[in-house]
């Protein structure tokens, strides 16, 4: 008990000397040559800036659309990763199908797709949706193809064995067999469907963290971009987190549990 | 009432052979085997390790194809997996999402019976192999005898006309061993069915068996076919009768008789996975 009380002091000690680090570094406008601190904002001003955001109800539309894009983007990618996952898992004939022009698109970093999808989508905002969407679906279709390929063939051999046919197969030992996997790949996907929104809104946003965060830089107003970093911060690890939850709460025998 | 129906579960198999691997890799695993087993019957396969007893299992659960040959249960050819020919593996084969009930009733669930229905008779099977206690557990919070007693159940629950079981002690301690034997006995007297039990342990195949087939390595043929009358209900005290200790040696002398040759182990699914890169760096 006491023990894991002062884990967390250090902890708490560790980020605290962090935000002291910064402090002096900003407030001082330290100059090290290679780096400097001259144009940081320190972490109070940062504070002013996040309150002066939450006042001007900008905030509430900023989250919101950055918010709708990735659900839009990161929606798309759940259902179209694990189909294609299950698929190329399962099927000899659509990995062969499915899996060259995907191996090919997959190296291609999101920020590389903006200028055509720029090009390709009637709207800014279908764009952002699909670089968001680029961004997860690696993650979400490679793992979910490892989860069924991982899948013990005799769980499979006695699922038939006891009357299963290929719907019941693919529903009951596939699926849940592929789980864990699956959810690893949502929950590193959540993370990189983040980090590609805000890439894309910044190139090509009105409204969203991305966005609020490069307009600020834009207009110099130093704090609102560590405001908007922070955010998308917060928000990314929040979501990740949210994935785990919801993880597992839908593959409760992956829990570790004590001996009966 | 089990009297006055017809019983079920009589094997046909007439010059089987099949063969495992791909191109040149392959190998006929079972060679031109003829056998026949009555309805009701407890049969061992005895044999060295690799000798292909694990494939015919395989066959006769449907998981491989003959190469040549036929094989039948009361008649009708066997063409696939069915549950009619339930299978327990060496290492249990219990879905880890599902509980011990779920796992017991899936072939229930398969059929389309409902959820009271299917509860109701997995908790009777679960009682006949004494986890009455245990129904909500999940798989990996029981012992290896009990995930094989549930894997037992899971089977039975079908009320299959084989029962086979490859190896399914092997990975158990000695004194579980015992037990698991001591209870399959108990079971089958219960529930009279076909049983196909695939071992390389002799004791075990002495102390279960009505009949012991004794198999002679690659390519797998039967080199022995012995009935065994020792009365029954069979306690461990059988193992040391003079009787036992003879046709154990007798035994023995078949199996010595083929030593030298270390082959790699088969599994009723054919040939050990290989074990390939993954395609991707994740």
């Amino acid at each position: 008990m006491s023990r894991s009380f002062s884990r967390w002091l250090l902890r708490a000690a560790s980020l605290l000397l962090c935000l002291l680090f910064w402090q002096f570094a900003a407030n001082g406008h330290w100059d090290l040559g290679l780096v400097t601190f001259a144009n940081v904002p320190t972490p109070l001003a940062v504070v002013q800036a996040a309150l002066g955001l939450g006042d001007s109800g900008n905030l509430a539309r900023h989250l919101g659309s950055s918010l709708g894009r990735v659900f839009a983007g990161y929606g798309a990618a759940l259902s179209i990763g694990v189909a294609l996952g299950l698929a190329i898992g399962r099927s000899k004939w659509a990995e062969d199908l499915l899996l060259p022009p995907l191996e090919v698109l997959r190296p291609i970093p999101a920020v590389a797709w903006i200028p055509l999808a720029i090009l390709m989508f009637p709207s800014s905002e279908l764009s952002m949706v699909f670089i968001t969407f680029t961004g997860a679906l690696f993650p979400i279709l490679l793992n979910t193809v490892h989860g069924v390929e991982g899948v013990d063939r005799r769980l499979i051999a006695s699922a038939k064995s006891l009357g299963a046919g290929r719907r019941a197969i693919l529903l009951e030992v596939i699926l849940p067999g592929a789980a864990p996997s699956i959810i690893t790949g949502l929950a590193i996907g959540m993370g990189t469907s983040w980090f590609c929104l805000v890439t894309a809104e910044m190139i090509a946003g009105q409204y969203g963290i991305g966005y609020y965060t490069w307009a600020s830089y834009t207009v110099q107003n130093y704090a609102d971009i560590v405001v908007g970093m922070l955010l998308i911060g917060v928000l990314g690890m929040g979501s990740s987190l949210l994935i785990k939850r919801l993880g597992g709460l839908f593959t409760p025998w992956h829990r570790p549990r004590g001996k009966a | 009432m089990s009297v006055m129906q017809t019983p079920e579960g009589r094997i046909d198999i007439r010059q089987l052979s099949i063969v495992l691997g791909q191109g040149s890799q392959a190998f006929e695993a079972v060679q031109g085997l003829d056998c026949q087993v009555e309805a009701g019957q407890f049969v061992c396969v005895l044999g060295p390790s690799g000798c292909g007893k694990s494939t015919l299992l395989g066959a006769l659960a449907g998981h491989l194809q003959p190469r040549t040959g036929t094989l039948s249960v009361d008649g009708l050819s066997v063409s696939g997996p069915s549950p009619q020919r339930g299978m327990v593996f060496q290492q249990h084969t219990l879905f880890p999402w599902r509980t011990v009930r779920d796992n017991v009733a899936f072939g229930l669930k398969m059929r389309g019976l409902g959820k009271a229905e299917r509860h109701r008779a997995a908790d009777e099977i679960l009682a006949l192999v004494g986890l009455e206690g245990f129904a909500g557990h999940w798989p990996d919070q029981l012992s290896g005898g009990m995930q094989q007693r549930v894997e037992i159940a899971r089977v039975l629950v079908n009320r299959p006309r084989l029962l086979l079981m490859d190896e399914p002690f092997g990975a158990l301690d000695a004194l579980t061993r015992l037990n698991m034997q001591a209870l399959l006995l108990d079971i089958w007297t219960r529930i009279r069915t076909t049983v196909v039990f695939v071992t390389h342990d002799i004791d075990e195949a002495l102390f279960l068996a009505d009949r012991l087939l004794v198999m002679s390595p690659r390519p797998g043929r039967i080199i022995e076919d012995l009935r065994l009358d020792f009365p029954r209900p069979r306690t461990t005290e059988l193992v040391t009768r003079p009787e036992f200790s003879r046709l154990k040696r007798h035994c023995l002398d078949l199996l010595r008789h083929e030593d030298g040759r270390q082959l790699p182990r088969l599994n009723p699914l054919g040939l050990p996975p290989e074990t390939s890169l993954p395609r991707f760096a994740l």
